[in-house]
């Protein structure tokens, strides 16, 4: 059976080669540092099971201590724009077939594998759409190189020249969320909890409506992810002061906050694979400032909408 | 209360903008440094606390390597993107009369949108959509109507093509209810003695869906509006 463990197999070996290529990449000046950087992922992936929790952790502040030496942007060899604009021309709309094969192969793949009895067998069903994207990927680069003959390191070097333009932004999603783990076993999202209950009255409806939707979406900007937030705004407002105290119907309360967290999300430069990664792949000049232009595009969705949560929770959940 | 310390490193992190993988790493030690803070620690403590928050960050690193390896997709982008496959995208679009900026991302929203809803939140994405395919097409209708694009039009398009995918799959996968989201809230409600269906949670996560909609249905227009303003010749002073 296919498992993540051989997902992250093929990722430490890609990761490897980046880190191979980036060393020998004499037009970066700081060829060293992304050696390092992409060298130390690699390690991760390949052998993270067997460091153990401190050796992870080390190796968390090397790949820290690369990010902040500064990352160079590799030069790997590419085609011109005008050799694209050819390409193009000639292999017409056949270029977008390998581009659908990956999410195709992952919603396949998903499907084969909850949903049959020998898909289970063959992918492990509990992280079907991770896996299946990775063979999708892995289909779709078999495909292009059979079918345009590009030189062989060409998946190797275009994956790079990608990877170097996120840069230190890739590994940003994944420290969050050790970070979320961290302010987890610390009890900081009950100490926030008890603040927003213990200083604010609530004596009306719409009052404590307006207390849980907004503080899921404050919370969710602080915390990045509105998983974070949802337990600790809820055990905290939701459930003693909507429902139980002003008789919300739970299914309605909850559901509608944790949407109102989600307008959260849209405006916070925490939620980095949302709104920091997007800015990178995108190459916007501003991806590094806290509201780069993504979460400026977003905010004017996500007050209204955020004010429409409030609206429609204080006039659906309470049926009675 | 000393460990909401973490959170006010993070804030401040972002405010004199450090690099944030440090500002990251700094609120995780703050914040088990807080945790293991009383009077009578002494130096041992405080650095076994230290070691403690380290090895808690790693192994949490550890389990989530899941979440970057999807970065393996850019080897198979990258080899369409020297094959032509952007350049291919604005072709396409330059061909469709009918195309601007805020209706190509309209029919994109839509689409994704109702495929999150229907629990196919793997089509999409920032990787695999839309810098390949969805930014440079909105791009090329812009290009047609307007000939050369300024950089603060070209990355305000971009910026869309970004925010429409993920106003649409946020607003959409709640309606699914095998989402993770509907099983958090239903876990959540089981453990304080509430039984709710996850079918109860995604029915009402269909009036705000329609909400998002309606609201960046508008914001599509006022963008092709305000690229018009912009950019139509002669507009310009």
């Amino acid at each position: 059976m296919i498992t993540l463990a051989h997902a992250y197999i093929v990722g430490g070996l890609f990761f490897t080669a980046i880190a191979v290529l980036s060393a020998r990449d004499g037009a970066n000046p700081r060829r060293l540092v992304n050696a390092g950087f992409w060298g130390l992922l690699a390690t991760s992936f390949l052998a993270g099971q067997y460091l153990g929790d401190i050796g992870n952790g080390i190796l968390v502040l090397g790949l820290v201590a690369f990010a902040v030496l500064g990352l160079g942007q590799g030069k790997p060899a590419t085609t011109t724009p005008e050799q694209r604009r050819e390409s193009a021309a000639r292999n017409g709309n056949l270029l977008f077939l390998p581009a659908l094969i990956i999410p195709a192969a992952a919603l396949i793949g998903t499907l084969v594998a909850k949903q049959t009895d020998w898909g289970a067998r063959l992918i492990d069903p509990a992280q079907a759409t991770l896996i299946s994207l990775v063979l999708g990927v892995l289909i779709a680069a078999s495909v292009v190189m059979i079918w345009l003959r590009p030189p062989p390191l060409a998946p190797l070097q275009e994956g790079r020249r990608l990877l170097d333009s996120v840069g230190w932004a890739l590994i940003l999603p994944q420290m969050l969320a050790s970070l979320g783990a961290v302010f987890l076993a610390a009890g900081v999202g009950d100490q926030v909890g008890r603040l927003f209950s213990e200083y604010m009255s609530l004596d009306t409806r719409t009052l404590a409506v307006a207390a849980y939707c907004l503080g899921m979406a404050l919370f969710t900007i602080i915390m990045g992810n509105a998983f974070a937030a949802f337990p600790v705004m809820t055990a905290a407002v939701g459930l003693p002061i909507v429902v139980q105290h002003f008789g919300g119907d739970p299914a309605r309360v909850c559901a509608i906050g944790m949407l109102a967290g989600f307008c959260g999300t849209l405006m916070t430069p925490m939620a980095a694979n949302f709104n920091v990664v997007p800015a990178n792949l995108l190459e916007l000049p501003d991806r590094n400032a806290a509201l780069n232009g993504v979460i400026r595009a977003q905010i004017p969705t996500a007050l209204p909408l955020l004010l429409a949560n409030i609206l429609l929770m204080r006039f659906l959940a309470f049926p009675s | 209360m000393l460990v909401l310390l973490g959170i006010a490193v993070v804030v401040l992190g972002f405010i004199v903008r450090a690099n944030p993988l440090l500002v990251v790493m700094a609120a995780a030690l703050t914040t088990g440094l807080a945790a293991a803070w009383t009077p009578e620690a002494d130096m041992n403590a405080m650095l076994a606390a230290a070691t403690a928050t380290l090895a808690a960050f790693g192994k949490a690193f550890n389990d989530a390597r899941y979440i970057s390896v999807v970065w393996l997709a850019l080897a198979a982008i990258g080899l369409l993107e020297r094959a032509g496959l952007q350049e291919r995208a604005r072709a396409v679009i330059a061909n469709v009369r009918a195309a601007t900026v805020g209706r190509l991302l309209w029919i994109y929203f839509i689409v994704r949108q109702g495929a999150a809803a229907l629990g196919l939140t793997s089509l999409g994405g920032h990787a695999q959509m839309v810098r390949p395919l969805v930014a440079p097409m909105a791009e090329g209708a812009a290009e047609v109507r307007f000939g050369a694009l300024p950089d603060r039009e070209r990355f305000l398009i971009r910026s869309h093509a970004a925010a429409a995918d993920n106003i649409a799959l946020f607003f959409g996968e709640d309606i699914f209810i095998a989402i993770s989201s509907i099983l958090l809230i239903q876990d959540f409600l089981k453990n304080s003695g509430i039984i709710v269906e996850p079918f109860a949670l995604s029915l009402w996560a269909i009036p705000t869906a329609i909400a998002a909609l309606a609201i960046h249905s508008l914001r599509l227009m006022l963008l092709d509006r305000r690229l018009r303003a912009a950019l139509k010749p002669g507009a310009r002073s």
